[in-house]
């Protein structure tokens, strides 16, 4: 059984893939990933996975370019100019 | 995705993984490649096995246990990535007996002296470093990935194997003899390791770009680093003709190809003897595995 190993390098972090491993069960398994990613204490925790429990997502539809939801949706630069401007004008004719 | 697709998407850096369309020369060429590899991991633990007994102390004796473990450690995560590709591993191990799959020709040649030790994990394992920080950049993301780790491990081998040395050169003159007599039999291989200079363009591996660097700029990169480390201790190297024109390219005599060619085809000092080694090893432990596999069935 192939099993998949992620291990997180310090309190706190999140967890990256770091390889995949082959064991009989999951007793070898958690032994040969200690091993493999744990021999000099480099990991802090390891999750391991058995590779047919992931499932894998890839396909992500954007069919209407929604990016009113993301930063990338809004380019203030033209409209704060603008209203710097109006802004200044308006100061300008207060001062008169 | 057409084949002149794939080729023109990795040249421009992009990463294949293993669920990935990929062309079949590009698959079958990352086998080869990566299996040869592993198989050079396995190997490469025999040479300084021989000297696990026979280390002066206990922190060498220690040093070279922990180091023949990570090799074995790499074979195993090296023959996974092959399985993902599509061989299975006990084909690879199969290839590698008969000797139908090659290693590198470092791993041919007999270990004499307790010298043989420092110089193997100073300059072999620099040599392959250099390699291996090459193929971080491998298109095939999976195996750039395990690079990572054999990269950061193989640090520690390279220092072990400086500390031998310098120990060695710090002590008597029969020990520096030792280091000497040792670097004069391994300059001929070091040299050839890297592999013939075939320019980058016409270099397959590097159109594929699972390789990221020509040969001969490997071996380049190798003198550039380690000449001038050798030469610091009061080391000759073996070759009249070595130094670094006005350009910075290191100028040598030309390396024995035919030597190449006949040890990496199993016909090297100790190819037959370290292979028949694999192979009762793995005939004695055949029934570890079935055991095992068994009870998990």
């Amino acid at each position: 059984m192939i099993y998949e190993v992620f291990r997180q390098e310090r309190k706190g972090q999140p967890f990256h893939h770091a390889g995949s491993l082959e064991a009989a069960d999951h007793t070898f398994a958690e032994t040969y990933a200690k091993e493999f990613y744990g021999r000099r204490g480099e990991s802090e925790a390891l999750w391991v996975v058995p590779r047919e429990a992931i499932i894998e997502v890839e396909d992500f539809a954007d069919e209407l370019n929604r990016n009113y939801h993301r930063v990338d949706g809004y380019s203030l630069k033209a409209k704060l100019k603008e209203a710097r401007e109006r802004a200044g004008r308006a100061l300008v004719a207060r001062n008169r | 995705m057409s084949e002149q697709e794939f080729l023109e998407y990795v040249q421009s850096g992009g990463q294949v993984e293993t669920t990935n369309w990929m062309p079949d020369d590009y698959r079958a060429k990352l086998i080869k490649f990566i299996e040869m590899h592993g198989n050079s991991e396995l190997m490469g633990v025999l040479p300084e096995r021989e000297w696990i007994l026979r280390a002066p102390t206990l922190q060498r004796k220690l040093a070279l246990t922990a180091k023949v473990q990570d090799e074995v450690g790499h074979s195993q995560l090296i023959y996974r990535v092959v399985e993902d590709l599509g061989k299975p591993r006990e084909q690879c191990l199969d290839d590698l007996i008969s000797g139908k799959a090659k290693f590198h020709n470092v791993f041919h040649y007999p270990t004499k002296t307790w010298g043989d030790v420092g110089v193997i994990a100073w300059l072999v394992d620099a040599a392959a470093i250099i390699s291996q920080k090459a193929l971080l950049k491998c298109s095939y993301a999976p195996y750039a990935r395990i690079m990572k780790k054999i990269c950061w491990e193989e640090s520690f081998h390279i220092l072990h194997g400086r500390d031998v040395v310098l120990t060695l050169m710090n002590g008597t003159d029969e020990q520096r003899e030792l280091v000497q007599e040792a670097l004069d039999r391994w300059w001929g291989p070091l040299m050839q390791f890297h592999g013939n200079p075939i320019p980058k363009n016409d270099d397959p591996m590097y159109a594929w770009r699972i390789k990221s660097q020509g040969n001969e700029e490997a071996r380049q990169q190798f003198l550039d680093g380690y000449v001038p480390q050798i030469w610091e201790l009061g080391l000759s190297v073996p070759d009249p003709k070595l130094c670094k024109s006005d350009d910075g390219v290191w100028e040598y005599t030309e390396p024995d190809w035919d030597e190449l060619k006949m040890v990496v085809t199993g016909h090297g000092p100790k190819s037959q003897d370290r292979l028949d080694l694999r192979r009762k090893a793995r005939e004695h432990s055949a029934w570890v595995r079935d055991v095992v596999l068994a009870r998990a069935a």
